[in-house]
């Protein structure tokens, strides 16, 4: 099959900082309409500074220009199909971004008064509303700025549950199948990590759990559906295990897509589930952030979500600073607004069948592609798959041809490659999320382009390891990067 | 439904390449007993236009400060944003991409980070940045922790003139990994954090001082003195910066002694939006690098030697180093310091100079009517766009009066300084007009 990424005129745009020109004004502030305040007597020189060495003076017009190529060189989920397994990358609605643009929204400071933002809390309050509904939690705190942050939250509000009842606890369950972010995040709550192997089908076991949960250990914390895009069937059994040893279980909900509408964490015994805003509903990625990671909790950990909660008393809403037992706040202010805008708008135009419809078809995609790969790809755990399917490169490692190999052709065809290399449990993993905003016919012909390419791993290997051909630049030196670091722009 | 495709044929389709004679049975690994029978409590879907309707009305029922005069600060700037900003940030090659971790099809994002970082050292004076973080408080938060590693010390100093809000979130987060945390008061006469203060604050155990400048008051710390004081007992000097528009025109931190620069970049690009989101930075000095938090982008080459960009120093982060990472930052606010990026290279550095000039010259004015109406301006320490008054009959009951008339007069201090319930915190930017502040002037005569 014949590459179709096709190459376009793609300019070379140096840095802003070696178009700068000296004098040269872009967009200046307004006009004074006060008497100007001469800095040198007004402030002693100690505080002043001369210059700002390198700062680019650019025309406007260039300055577009500069943004406009960059933006060219960039593959967004509007360019193409993004299978990224475990990010969820589905259609970002436009709508949401006007609405998080209407100056009601935008125009506001955070600490005008109560009365004058009732707009802004009210959606707050229906959004944590509909968040406890999906996920069957007694409370949400939107406060967290991610989904690290929020595990962060969800583990402190852990820690200080155990603290309260005057027996602090140092432990953590994690299954090696877990986001690195989990370690992560349970080390700077002061919990000692403990890890648990997974058995040969990708999933936990209760007597696995059983072994390591004691009265030392604050719970589990167990992504659902895991990282191999199974369910963890055992869920409930295992959360017993937990409970029983006095422990709480955390669900990381970075999945969440997969199971909207169609099982409850509440009711499988998840006592604190974070939720990504930027994956599961709809908000965009934005090249690295701003997400969203609001946190869910049951009735044992509710005394303990950060401040402020939003109170609604009557028709009025305010925030409650009052609150003894909790964790404290994990930002300033609220959380982010707006994306909590664009959330609250994608919850609002799927209603409670949408968000029901787009977990059953985010899991026929996924079995599709499943299902249709597997004799060509070697497939991890052959089972039905929940919103995403595990392949590895080990059919392909013969002719020498790595995942990293196969991802970088993909880009060739025009496509943003699949995780690569995660979860760490299977070799050469390549983690396959087609979410349910794309069509069959995008699906169709992914997988043929999947199949030609590893046709293309028999036959012509170099084509693969020459990938990607079609880019602006080749294959980058990340060892370089690292070695000889240059991590910003400096004069010569 | 919205954002689905599929017709009927296409389900058909699907679940006879999968076997399946039904969706229900691709759930076969649910748990049977807790499957959901009937629907979400979550109304209906709305149309788009019915959708647009709902939020414009929801929104109505906020007040904007444009239709306030408003002179909130306090962390969070009002200042105009260029329509270039939105015209970058709107082009969906940039929004609609994920976390860069194919440089091939990245390096848009890449160099725009990349120049970022260096923008960042440029306003800061210090080294290297990185790619950001959440926002201020929590760019404070990390510094603590940075700080803890690199001196293996324990004792946390927080300036009580450090916002109260960033002084909370540092609290929470030590608290999983040791609360060794002390504050220092503030002078009541200058509003500044005082050398002396510090000294005695400081032990042997001491890992970093973090001070705000210009400080929660709006008064200029002395960084110079605060820094020899500090790094005569070994530890680190943090320092915050909540107000990235005063970098236009005050000292670079690195010429100060500063170790770790960190702040909120709000003011550069970013709507207020209700709190977020907003834009956490960090800047240090080279030696310190590998102990920094989140993501960074280095300079390199591709396979045919042409200069491109990548994620690097994963090896601090966690999913590489998992619980030994130097933070659990994973996404962090990267389409933020893009628009930050756009608005400081529209202004250049002789609009950022302007700017700042333009912000001083009106909070000088602002202050000088207010003094002329009899209000007591709070500390003698000078400022930039933001200072301190007393107001007779305390704040909260003076913001009440403003109220009526149209004006949100600034932040009541007493929330969180008791003993400053007279006080009242006010910010001028260009967004406010001369008439605005000579009615504010007035109105508290």
């Amino acid at each position: 099959m014949e590459a179709n990424g096709t190459k376009g005129l793609v300019l070379d745009e140096p840095l802003i900082f070696e178009k700068s020109s000296p004098g040269r004004v872009g967009i200046g502030p307004a006009h004074s309409d006060v008497p100007e305040a001469d800095p040198s007597k007004t402030l002693p020189s100690k505080f002043l500074r001369k210059g700002i060495e390198g700062f680019p003076d650019i025309s406007e017009m260039d300055a577009v220009r500069h943004y406009t190529r960059l933006s060219q060189w960039n593959f967004g989920l509007d360019s193409g199909f993004y299978p990224l397994g475990s990010c969820t990358m589905k259609y970002n609605p436009k709508i949401n971004e006007a609405a998080a643009r209407l100056p009601g929204f935008a125009m506001l400071h955070p600490y005008q008064p109560e009365h004058l933002s009732q707009g802004a809390l009210e959606l707050m309050h229906s959004l944590e509303n509909y968040l406890a509904e999906i996920t069957g939690m007694e409370a949400i705190t939107l406060q967290p700025s991610a989904g690290a942050h929020g595990e962060l939250c969800g583990l402190l509000m852990m820690a200080a549950y155990f603290k309260a009842q005057g027996k602090p606890r140092t432990k953590i369950i994690i299954p090696d199948t877990a986001h690195g972010t989990n370690p992560a995040s349970s080390h700077l709550a002061g919990f000692k990590v403990v890890p648990v192997k997974t058995e040969g089908k990708g999933a936990l076991s209760v007597e696995m759990v059983k072994a390591v949960m004691d009265e030392d250990t604050a719970g589990l914390m167990l992504t659902n559906p895991n990282t191999i895009g199974l369910f963890e069937k055992n869920i409930k059994e295992i959360a017993e295990v937990v409970h029983s040893k006095g422990g709480l279980m955390y669900c990381d909900g970075a999945n969440m897509n997969a199971v909207m509408g169609l099982v409850k964490l509440g009711d499988l015994g998840v006592d604190v589930v974070q939720l990504n805003l930027h994956k599961t509903f709809s908000t965009p990625h934005g090249g690295g952030g701003p997400g969203s990671g609001p946190v869910g909790v049951g009735k044992a950990l509710e005394p303990f979500l950060p401040c402020p909660r939003i109170k609604k008393d009557g028709g009025k809403f305010s925030l409650d600073f009052n609150r003894p037992n909790t964790i404290g706040r994990m930002k300033a202010f609220y959380g982010n607004f707006s994306i909590m805008v664009r959330a609250y708008s994608y919850i609002r135009r799927m209603g409670a069948s949408g968000l029901r419809r787009a977990s059953e078809t985010a899991i026929l995609n996924a079995n599709y592609i499943k299902e249709r790969l597997k004799g060509t790809y070697h497939l991890a755990f052959d089972e039905p798959c929940m919103h995403e399917a595990v392949f590895s490169d080990k059919f392909q490692l013969g002719s020498g041809i790595s995942t990293m190999d196969i991802a970088k052709r993909l880009i060739d065809y025009g496509y943003h490659p699949p995780t690569v290399y995660f979860p760490l449990v299977v070799h050469g993993a390549i983690m396959i999320e087609p979410t349910e905003t794309e069509t069959i016919d995008t699906l169709d012909r992914f997988i043929d382009v999947m199949k030609a390419i590893a046709e293309e791993a028999k036959t012509d290997p170099q084509l693969l390891k020459d990938a990607p051909n079609k880019t602006k630049i080749r294959r980058v030196d990340e060892t370089r990067a690292a070695r000889e670091p240059i991590l910003r722009w400096k004069k010569v | 439904m919205p954002y689905i495709p599929h017709t009927a044929k296409d389900i058909a389709k699907i679940l006879k390449a999968v076997g399946a004679g039904s969706v229900e049975e691709l759930f076969s690994q649910l748990p049977a007993a807790s499957r959901l029978k009937g629907p979400l409590a979550i109304p209906d879907g709305l149309s788009e236009q019915e959708l647009l309707g709902h939020l414009k009305s929801l929104s109505s029922k906020n007040s904007t400060i444009e239709e306030y005069s408003s002179f909130l600060g306090a962390g969070a700037y009002n200042h105009y944003i260029p329509s270039i900003v939105d015209a970058v940030i709107s082009r969906s090659e940039f929004y609609t991409s994920y976390t860069p971790y194919q440089p091939e099809l990245s390096q848009g994002t890449l160099q725009a980070i990349f120049e970022y970082q260096t923008l960042v050292c440029q306003l800061t004076g210090m080294d290297v940045a990185n790619a950001s973080l959440y926002d201020g408080a929590t760019a404070v938060a990390e510094a603590c922790l940075m700080a803890k590693r690199i001196t293996g010390r324990e004792g946390i100093v927080l300036a009580n003139a450090l916002h109260p809000e960033y002084r909370e979130t540092v609290a929470t987060y030590l608290t999983g990994t040791g609360d060794h945390l002390s504050e220092v008061l503030y002078c009541a006469e200058t509003g500044t954090t005082l050398p002396e203060a510090i000294d005695a604050a400081c032990t042997d155990k001491t890992a970093c001082v973090v001070i705000q400048h210009p400080n929660f008051f709006g008064s200029l710390e002395d960084i110079e003195a605060i820094a020899e004081v500090v790094h005569r007992k070994k530890a680190l000097l943090v320092v915050a910066v909540t107000e990235a528009v005063s970098f236009g025109l005050l000292k670079a931190l690195g010429e100060s002694g500063c170790d770790i620069a960190v702040g909120e970049n709000q003011s550069f690009g970013n709507s207020l939006s209700y709190g977020g989101p907003y834009l956490g930075f960090m800047a240090t000095k080279t030696e310190f690098v590998r102990q920094m938090p989140g993501r960074l982008i280095g300079q390199t080459v591709d396979r045919e030697g042409r200069r491109a960009f990548c994620l690097t120093f994963a090896t601090r982060e966690q999913h590489i180093r998992r619980e030994r990472a130097t933070s659990n930052i994973c996404t962090n606010h990267g389409l933020c310091a893009l628009a930050a990026s756009v608005h400081m290279v529209s202004l250049g550095s002789g609009g950022l100079r302007k700017l700042a000039e333009l912000n001083l010259s009106k909070a000088e004015y602002l202050k000088k009517k207010l003094k002329e109406a009899g209000v007591e301006v709070a500390f003698t320490s000078p400022s930039f766009n933001e200072f301190t008054v007393k107001v007779k009959g305390g704040a909260e009951a003076a913001l009440k009066k403003l109220l009526d008339k149209k004006i949100i007069g600034g932040l009541a201090l007493n929330r969180h300084y008791p003993e400053l319930g007279e006080y009242l915190l006010i910010a001028a930017t260009e967004m406010n007009s001369k008439e605005e502040m000579d009615s504010l002037a007035a109105a508290l005569k």
